[in-house]
């Protein structure tokens, strides 16, 4: 592979440990601890827009180089009808084709799901925390400070588990004008996690969204993602 | 989104990735009803024409059986033709089926597999295309989006085989992979087009100076002559399916062949399974193997025509072998695969103890613990030499 030219910094540079310069100093790679594989479970209504959420995430991790799946799991099809949608992401080529039961990573777009246990004929309906691992993250789209939503999880005796809140209604209705709290959390995703980064979203966003959306749409989510990022708590 | 065929990898749903086969293939007609969960696919290519990136003539029809009978009037014409339906859908084409593979009219067809009514389910089973098993037309079934993409293409070429001339279907699960985004590595336009050549039909009602008869009356002295033909040609589209799979490997990479084995050789103890559940059971293998449990896994490919001695001679160093089936025909004796799969080892000595179990049905999911209970059972068997359920179901 041909060596890149210094001047050709990118924001994979900060990926790559570079040699010592003259006078000592060396730029540290960025500490990330990666993990190699991650299940991530999205929970909101139909139309809140988890299924392009999960389909952003996934077609981002791709673009870096990443083995995903991304996926629906689909009810009675009405508009506020409960929706899930999961990723799997992957250093390795990935064979499972089950459902997703437990992810370390639970997205809730609409807290007012918190504590439902759905019939309706949907085997996997049962409660947000369902199936969650010891070192679970949480990231919930509300108002309420983390400590809050950690009382309403019903987390409280898991000190392993960390929640993140956000108020990805409000940063979606200032940003991109209308209720569509999936990208603000896709920000919040990246700050709260180490296997996707915020310039990795925004660029996949721009370049596979730039001819569907117009620029002031796209301009809107870029900037929903970095609120995400920013505004989120925990 | 724009998708860009590139050697890379790129993200694509099962039905996005057949509709840009189709696009790349670009049909002479499609005539098509959507379904759930086969909807994208009639969606997307219907983009591609308003687009103009296809010349394909798009019919849309009122129902499932004008979908299939159009098919059947375009392919008499000469047309390339191709399709895409789910479930009840594909139950409405029933006659029309039977039609275009005695007419030896090679339509293409994507099948994403849905349950069958009632009670009404849109998740994947295999019923609907298992209910067309004997209708005279090629299956190919798919592990993952990837395979459901590369089978389009070969699905056409061994249709149009000059020694086969019968329609094919390509099964895909519905949801699973139909609606999950996985990496594809797609194939470019002109690399298709040199792969699928042009299709010349034999015969064209269109053609006054040679005008041929298509779907006579054949009386008893005539009709079963017809019918030899048409199961000699299916017998034929084995050794089409294995040139028409070597070549597609040569090209692209990728390597097909009647069916898939994992870890089969030393095997005490199989799983023989269709689509998207192979892969779950590839990580069940894995594990069992690595507490030292000799576990293998076949999943045939091509399940019409049934490469019924290429899967004995496979499977005959097994002593137990459970089949799954995501579909039951009814019969108080097994799931279709299992019929098959216990027919083709019964003259195999010693003989495996082999086994049935019905999953899955409805979109119920299978998880890698199912795959897990069923290999220990079968595990069992092989030791003991005694089967203790023959059929059952599980994933209750």
């Amino acid at each position: 592979m041909e060596k890149q030219s210094k001047g050709a910094a990118s924001e994979l540079d900060c990926f790559f440990s570079r040699p010592v310069e003259k006078g000592g100093f060396q730029r540290q790679p960025r500490k990330r601890m990666m993990e190699n594989y991650i299940e991530v479970r999205w929970h909101g209504r139909a139309q809140q827009g988890i299924v392009t959420a999960a389909k952003v995430l996934g077609e981002a991790c791709l673009r870096s180089g990443k083995f995903v799946q991304a996926f629906p799991e689909f009810g009675p099809e009405r508009m506020g009808a409960p929706v899930k949608a999961y990723n799997r992401i992957s250093e390795e080529p990935i064979r499972l084709h089950c459902q997703v039961t437990n992810p370390r990573y639970v997205l809730i777009a609409d807290p007012t799901l918190i504590g439902m246990i759905l019939a309706g004929g949907m085997e996997s309906s049962g409660g947000v925390t369902e199936g969650t691992p010891e070192n679970a993250i949480f990231i919930v789209n509300t108002p309420k400070s983390p400590e809050e939503m950690r009382k309403e999880l019903g987390l409280e005796g898991r000190k392993d588990v960390k929640v993140f809140t956000l108020d990805a209604a409000k940063i979606s209705i200032e940003t991109v004008g209308r209720m569509m709290p999936n990208t603000p959390m896709l920000g919040a995703l990246a700050k709260a996690t180490s296997f996707i980064t915020l310039e990795g979203l925004v660029e996949n966003f721009k370049e596979n969204y730039s001819k569907k959306f117009s620029p002031k749409v796209i301009e809107g989510n870029v900037a929903a993602m970095g609120r995400g990022y920013e505004e989120v708590r925990g | 989104m724009a998708i860009t065929a590139t050697k890379g990898q790129t993200g694509l749903t099962g039905n996005s990735a057949v509709a840009y086969a189709m696009k790349q293939i670009n049909p002479d007609v499609c005539a098509a009803y959507p379904i759930t969960p086969s909807t994208q696919i009639v969606e997307d290519f219907s983009g591609y024409v308003a687009d103009g990136e296809v010349t394909t003539e798009l019919i849309t029809v009122e129902s499932e059986h004008s979908a299939m009978s159009a098919c059947i009037g375009a392919a008499a014409a000469g047309a390339r033709v191709m399709t895409a339906t789910s479930s009840q859908g594909l139950a409405l084409m029933w006659e029309m089926l039977y039609i275009a593979s005695g007419m030896r009219l090679p339509i293409v067809l994507a099948n994403v597999n849905r349950a069958l009514s009632s009670p009404i389910n849109i998740h994947c089973d295999h019923s609907d295309s298992m209910g067309a098993r004997d209708s005279g037309w090629v299956q190919l079934y798919s592990e993952t989006v990837q395979e459901a993409y590369d089978n389009v293409f070969m699905a056409v070429r061994i249709a149009e085989h000059k020694d086969v001339l019968l329609p094919a279907m390509v099964c895909l699960d519905g949801f699973i992979t139909s609606h999950a985004i996985e990496n594809i590595s797609l194939i470019e336009d002109q690399e298709v087009r040199q792969f699928i050549g042009s299709y010349n039909a034999k015969a064209s009602l269109l053609d006054t100076d040679k005008a041929p008869t298509f779907g006579a009356m054949t009386l008893p002295d005539t009709y079963i002559e017809f019918k030899r033909q048409q199961s000699e040609a299916m017998t034929r589209a084995k050794g089409a399916a294995i040139e028409v799979m070597k070549d597609f490997g040569k090209r692209f990479g990728r390597e097909y062949g009647l069916f898939e084995t994992y870890r089969l050789e030393d095997a005490e103890a199989a799983i023989v399974v269709l689509n998207s559940a192979a892969g779950t059971t590839k990580v069940a293998v894995d594990a069992l193997r690595k507490e030292g449990k000799k576990v293998g896994l076949l999943r045939p490919r091509l399940f019409r025509p049934f490469p019924w001695q290429e899967i004995a001679g496979a499977l005959k160093g097994c002593k137990a072998i459970t089949v799954l089936d995501r579909a039951d025909s009814m019969n108080a004796f097994g799931g279709p695969v299992f019929s098959e799969v216990r027919s083709a080892l019964y003259d195999l000595d010693p003989r495996p103890r082999v086994m049935n179990r019905i999953y899955g049905l409805g979109g119920r999911d299978y998880k890698v613990k199912d795959a897990v209970e069923v290999f220990n059972e079968a595990l069992k068997a092989a030791e003991t030499g005694r089967v203790e359920t023959l059929v059952k179901y599980i994933t209750l």
